[in-house]
């Protein structure tokens, strides 16, 4: 399996967020939407989304609740705050800035 | 299947989490492991590939240090504070933090306490700043307590009055300099009010007369020219100059030193600035500051005709000394003691008759401490302001009882988590500390709010202590020194103390499986803190009982004396001050002059009468004299005046037998006088004394006239509206052969004054711009003389009230907090049939037996504690049975309705939601 490339730095934090915006999820359902949504092309390490949500959680973006998971365990589930709802918007005005820019430079047509 | 959450715990080892913490991440992520490797191998790869393909997961970025670098910034250590060897105060910032993040998350409950703090602290200090300012403070000179008094044991005396403190005679002081040994230097002082204006309003500044040592005794060094010295001060100086006060200096001059040798008219006599007075001098006599002061040997020069200065009966002046070194006033005393006899024979007025000549003989000299200076508003206002700072002490204890309920409801509300605390280990003194650190934060809120409410409360109460007439200003220096922060700081620390020690300790003290088990399903609660709680409502309501009593009584006191009958009619006149000095008219002609001023007010549109007199009601400068009766000189004080036959008409007294005088009674006509009841009753001993005659107990060599009273007047207050009715007789205007320049025209107005002023002053200018003249309303002056009264009312009503709606807020507090606790026991009670009825019963009947224990307690301290405020009350004894019905009743009342709330929502309860309800 080839390994998915990195994600740019601090748009993780931005997908994250809106992952769990529409929905409270574990972070195995996190994952999978992570892959499920961008046809695999972002994969997302165990190693690297834990220590993403738990910052998040930290700053109060997100909060998590132990409730039972579908196959009748228990996980943790985290969901948006208010403060986190207004965080996301930030970040996707300013992703939406600048991807704009990139993609039109990107589309400059070669003299 | 591997052991994933060995895996992970493997991972993690070095990260240092806390063991709950790292258990957690630990559960999390194994079995998020768990989950992609079920997938992996529902995906068809075997088990060793899946395996191999988490740990490659796993290890593709390094966790362990991602997640370290995330959970350290999170992680602090709480320090335990108790354990061997560990520091007492360590955490302390972290206490701190704590609790200023958790009254920042409950701003009702902190704005309560703060607030309730501050209005109790701030009221304190305020009230204490005064005390301290007339009663405490030392002078702001070297040495202070070196400074003595040196005055007669007894102020009994006859002759003349002037000034706040007429302790000794000019002569007196003299030979007191001459004689005393007990100190190494002696100076003496008077006052008097200057006007500035040399026409027209007067302005006045705020006079010293001071002797040649006043500013080397006290030590004061001028901060610009010069001061007085000894040689200045001799007999003949006329004019030489005046020194000034620094605040006179900077509102006359600018606070330019070109005002050196600039000159002051006062009293129309030219003064030059000597020197001015470094600016935290104000004199030594506290509560009153100085503008001007002038040498005791210009008096003559300024006060002409009325000088006092070579009156042997003239009693103007205060002697101070500073004591030698290694004598004490006892000492200093008992040579004063020895040297009075020959003293007083040398200074004995000649004037004097026998009985009066035996007192002045007899009298003694003493040294009394001088370190505060002299002050009238001491004698005035200290016992007010001591009733005034017990009030508001008990209004701070109200508070604190206040806040202690609501740290008591706080507490109970956070009881579970500290259970949990002390389940975890922690101890029971840290939690106490953390507890403490809370209220200690909120103590301290409050006294730094309390402090600023208190600036704003004591320049409040000077401003108005001061009155309306700019003269009689009162001055007190109310910058802040450290007795006045450390009693502030002092009172929030025993607030912080009492507030926090009992909700600390009752918190802790109890078994936390007990506290986590009750928690749950709150049923009943435990007898031991409902019964704290209740207790402090109690005792807010006895204390508030007290203050509404209070409250109540002063209100009704000054109502009594602002309703009584005084004898005239206060409102509607206005008074105005003349002197014409300055126009140097002999005697034969005042009389005449008088008279003419008098008509041409008269004249005036929209006055309706107008008299010219001494005796303006609490405010003249009436004199007295003892009587003589059929050759018997009658005991006792008799006040005598002067008057214009309008007098009664504008006054408003009614003439009840005889004649008013008139235009016949003149200086060659037979003597006449009209006397008040009061002197009929007791000098003349008949109801009707028309007809009859008496004569006056003159001093030796002056004329003994005989004088027929021709009229009866009702009785009516001139002094203080507090006293009895006093004797009192009055001459006719044009009868007195020595009239002064100045003295007061009365003026009742069919209308609004205000108008009237610039119509007199037009009418004054016209007849001779050189009068100076001054005005002010008879009401503003009586109401100026009930200040204390006036200032008792109105700051016992308003801590009446601040207290009564403190208790009430505890009251509805415990019975609220009563409610919620027994909601399930309301819910059984209704499901098993009580009505709604017998709940509100259940509730106002508590509330009911709280407030009769509080009352009951309260009417118990109010009578223990009302004979101090006895004195100052008008009109009414402190054990008054309606004042104390109405007090508990109004009380009960508010506590009802206050109960009734909570009532109401334990008889609307629905039992099945009650019963679910934890």
């Amino acid at each position: 399996m080839s390994k998915p490339s990195d994600l740019v730095q601090g748009t993780l934090d931005m997908l994250i967020l809106k992952i769990v915006a529409l929905e409270a999820q574990n972070g195995w359902a996190i994952s999978q939407r992570l892959k499920q949504i961008s046809s695999d092309v972002l994969g997302v390490s165990d190693g690297s989304l834990y220590p993403a949500l738990h910052k998040l959680e930290r700053r109060g973006w997100i909060t998590a609740q132990w409730k039972s998971s579908g196959n009748n365990r228990r996980a943790k589930f985290y969901s948006l705050t208010r403060l986190g709802r207004r965080q996301l918007e930030t970040e996707t005005a300013n992703w939406n800035r600048i991807s704009s820019a990139i993609s039109g430079i990107v589309k400059l047509k070669e003299a | 299947m591997p052991d994933f959450k060995k895996m992970v715990r493997d991972r993690l080892r070095d990260c240092g989490l806390s063991p709950m913490r790292e258990c957690e991440i630990v559960d999390e992520i194994s079995q998020h492991l768990r989950d992609r490797y079920e997938a992996q191998l529902s995906n068809g790869a075997n088990e060793d590939a899946a395996e191999r393909e988490i740990i490659a997961e796993l290890e593709g970025r390094d966790l362990a240090g991602d997640l370290r670098k995330i959970e350290e910034r999170w992680i602090e250590p709480v320090e335990l504070g108790t354990g061997e060897g560990s520091d007492v105060w360590s955490g302390l910032w972290q206490d701190l933090r704590y609790a200023t993040r958790t009254l920042r998350l409950n701003p009702g409950f902190t704005t309560a306490c703060v607030l309730s703090l501050a209005l109790g602290i701030g009221a304190n200090t305020a009230i204490f700043q005064l005390i301290d300012a007339v009663r405490m403070r030392v002078l702001p000179v070297a040495h202070p307590e070196e400074l003595a008094v040196i005055r007669p044991t007894d102020f009994h005396v006859t002759g003349r009055h002037h000034g706040r403190y007429g302790y000794v005679t000019n002569q007196m002081w003299k030979q007191i300099r001459a004689q005393q040994q007990g100190f190494s230097g002696v100076f003496a002082f008077g006052n008097e009010d200057f006007n500035l204006a040399t026409r027209g309003q007067v302005r006045y500044a705020q006079g010293l007369w001071v002797s040649g040592e006043f500013f080397d005794v006290l030590g004061i060094q001028p901060i610009l020219g010069r001061v007085f010295h000894r040689p200045d001060d001799r007999a003949g100086c006329g004019t030489p100059g005046t020194v000034i006060s620094y605040e006179f200096w900077q509102n006359e001059f600018g606070g330019q030193a070109s005002a050196i040798g600039k000159t002051l008219e006062l009293e129309g006599h030219p003064f030059a600035v000597l020197g001015v007075t470094p600016a935290n001098f104000h004199g030594v006599d506290v509560g009153h500051s100085f503008d001007v002061a002038v040498l005791i040997c210009s008096e003559p020069t300024i006060a002409g005709e009325s000088s006092l200065y070579v009156l042997p009966h003239g009693w103007w002046l205060v002697a101070m000394g500073r004591l030698k070194p290694r004598w004490t006033l006892d000492k200093a005393s008992a040579q004063l003691d020895a040297i009075s006899p020959g003293l007083m024979q040398e200074t004995l007025p000649p004037v004097y008759q026998a009985e009066a000549r035996k007192q002045y003989l007899q009298k003694k000299l003493a040294a009394y401490p001088g370190s505060t200076g002299v002050s009238n508003l001491r004698q005035q206002y200290e016992s007010p302001l001591w009733l005034l700072l017990a009030i508001t002490g008990l209004v701070l204890l109200i508070a604190c009882a206040n806040l202690a309920n609501l740290l008591l409801a706080r507490a109970s509300a956070r009881e579970k988590e500290i259970a949990v605390r002390i389940a975890l280990g922690a101890a029971r003194g840290r939690i106490v500390r953390q507890l403490l650190t809370e209220s200690l934060l909120l103590a301290l809120l409050g006294a730094a709010l309390g402090m600023v409410l208190a600036r704003l409360l004591s320049s409040f109460l000077v401003r108005y202590l001061s009155g309306e007439g700019d003269v009689r200003h009162i001055f007190v220096g109310l910058a802040t020194d450290w007795r006045v922060l450390g009693f502030t700081a002092g009172l929030a620390v025993l607030t912080c103390v009492l507030v926090g020690l009992a909700p600390a300790i009752k918190s802790t003290g109890m078994a936390p499986a007990l506290v986590m088990s009750l928690a749950g399903r709150g049923l009943t609660t435990t007898r031991e803190r409902f019964s704290l709680r209740r207790a402090l409502v109690v005792a807010q309501i006895a204390m508030s009982l007290v203050l509404v009593v209070s409250a109540l009584l002063f209100g009704e006191s000054l109502r009594k004396i602002l309703t009584l009958d005084a004898g005239f009619q206060r409102d509607g006149v206005l008074v105005m001050d003349i002197d014409y000095t300055r126009l140097n008219l002999p005697y034969d002609q005042r009389g005449p002059f008088r008279e003419r001023i008098v008509e041409r007010v008269r004249s005036l549109p929209g006055v309706r009468s107008a008299a010219e007199t001494n005796v303006v009601p609490l405010g003249g400068s009436y004199w007295n004299d003892e009587v003589v009766v059929d050759g018997e000189v009658k005991k006792g004080w008799v006040d005598m005046g002067l008057i214009t036959p309008g007098y009664f008409q504008t006054i408003g007294t009614p003439l009840l037998a005889g004649r008013n005088f008139n235009e016949r009674d003149t200086a060659s006509s037979p003597k006449v006088a009209i006397v008040n009841r009061e002197f009929a009753k007791k000098i003349m001993g008949t109801e009707n004394p028309v007809g009859r005659t008496f004569k006056i107990n003159v001093y030796r060599g002056q004329p003994q006239y005989e004088y027929e009273i021709v009229g009866l007047m009702a009785n009516a207050k001139y002094d203080d509206l507090r006293k009895e009715f006093d004797p009192i007789a009055f001459y006719p205007q044009l009868q007195d052969d020595r009239p002064d320049t100045n003295g007061e025209i009365i003026v009742r107005s069919s209308g609004l004054l205000e108008p009237i002023v610039g119509e007199l002053r037009q009418a004054m200018a016209d007849v001779n711009p050189e009068i100076a003249i001054d005005f002010h309303s008879l009401a503003a002056q009586i109401s100026d003389g009930l200040l204390k009264e006036r200032l008792l009312a109105i700051l016992s009503g308003f801590f009446g009230l601040l207290a009564a709606i403190l208790a009430t807020v505890g009251l509805y507090g415990v019975m609220a907090y009563m409610v919620a606790k027994r909601t399930n026991e309301i819910g059984i009670r209704m499901a098993l049939g009580a009505a709604p009825i017998q709940m509100l019963e259940l509730v106002l009947s508590e509330a009911g037996k709280l407030c009769g224990v509080g009352v009951a307690i309260g009417v118990v301290v109010t009578l223990v504690v009302g004979r101090w405020a006895a004195s100052l009350i008008f009109g009414l004894k402190p054990y008054n049975p309606a004042v104390l019905a109405t007090a508990c009743l109004g009380l009960a009342v508010v506590a009802v309705l206050a109960s009734m709330i909570p009532a109401r929502r334990a008889a609307r309860l629905e039992p099945m939601v009650a019963l679910r309800e934890n």
